[in-house]
């Protein structure tokens, strides 16, 4: 389809990233379709798995599990050339209100966060916003290495800078 | 196979240090940009004193004159220290009247800059591709709508 992307303007399709605080990250955008679309896209796994690896991060995402109600649990398992071993994040939905509201908490260990996504509609268009609260200053610091990017990945590469030194 | 970097993360266990090896470590994701400034602060951070130094003024500011009586040594033995943290941009120092006072430097300010610049760009990439599958899923809804009125 050539007119894909008609309709979305670029403007409105900013995405905005805030450190609120030593420990909070907060990212908003606006989409042009109604909450409740944004939501199935979000909450559904065969949807999810669609969007939430960027294809630059060089990512995959082997399995999405997402029990996706209040008290529910979700997994997910990554893989990456880099590791030996696939990544799980799992954690347990705290509070989930179709169209409006997800909160979980992630819980593979005790410096996980507890993210908050909201979806508020108005005039056709969903303000999505993601609201990640760490239990400690360095956890955030360390959140994207560990989630993105990898650990082994950056000390396999400080090996070699610090081998090269020596 | 991670031997040296878990040698180097031993030996600054805690305080400041550590928190600079955070940084260093997160400098490693851009490394092709800051090869030059990395190698400025593993050169900074290969020193017992310098890392010492460090972790002193991640508790409070000092001149050179405290921290080379704190660490035995020479005003000159000291200032060729500082200097070295301060090329390095772990320490920044400012002459008032006859004292040079020393504390933590800029770099702390520009890796958080660089963090928030990571998040964005992952992040903008994520939205992107949720902003095409909500655009497909508008769509189809609404052609299931019009199928639906026929």
């Amino acid at each position: 389809m050539p007119n894909e992307r008609e309709g979305s303007s670029a403007v409105m399709n900013r995405t905005v990233v805030e450190r609120k605080s030593d420990r909070e990250l907060v990212v908003k955008r606006t989409f042009n379709a109604p909450a409740h679309i944004v939501f199935e896209a979000w909450s559904k796994p065969e949807l999810f798995k669609q969007w939430w690896v960027p294809k630059s991060v060089g990512m995959t995402l082997v399995s999405c599990d997402m029990d996706i109600r209040t008290g529910g649990a979700y997994r997910l398992v990554f893989s990456h050339p880099a590791f030996d071993q696939p990544m799980a994040f799992f954690g347990t939905y705290r509070e989930v209100t179709p169209h409006k509201r997800i909160v979980w908490a992630n819980e593979e260990s005790d410096e996980g966060a507890v993210t908050t996504v909201t979806f508020e509609e108005n005039d056709g268009k969903t303000l999505v916003t993601f609201h990640e609260l760490y239990p400690t200053t360095a956890a955030l610091e360390d959140a994207l290495a560990g989630s993105a990017e990898g650990l082994p990945e950056q000390f396999a590469q400080l090996d070699e800078l610090l081998a090269g030194r020596s | 196979m991670f031997g040296a970097a878990k040698e180097l993360r031993a030996i600054c266990a805690r305080g400041v240090v550590c928190l600079q090896i955070a940084h260093v470590r997160f400098t490693v994701n851009h490394m092709v940009h800051y090869q030059a400034r990395l190698d400025a602060t593993f050169a900074a951070l290969s020193d017992v004193t310098r890392r010492g130094v460090l972790e002193q003024l991640g508790g409070s500011d000092a001149s050179i004159t405290d921290l080379a009586q704190r660490f035995h040594m020479t005003l000159t033995g000291m200032k060729k220290h500082v200097s070295i943290l301060e090329q390095a941009g772990l320490v920044s120092t400012e002459k008032v009247g006859r004292v040079r006072t020393c504390k933590l430097g800029p770099r702390e300010l520009e890796e958080a800059a660089a963090w928030i610049e990571q998040h964005r760009q992952l992040w903008s990439a994520r939205f992107d591709a949720l902003d095409e599958l909500v655009e497909h899923l508008k769509r189809k809804e609404k052609a299931d709508a019009q199928r639906k009125r026929r």
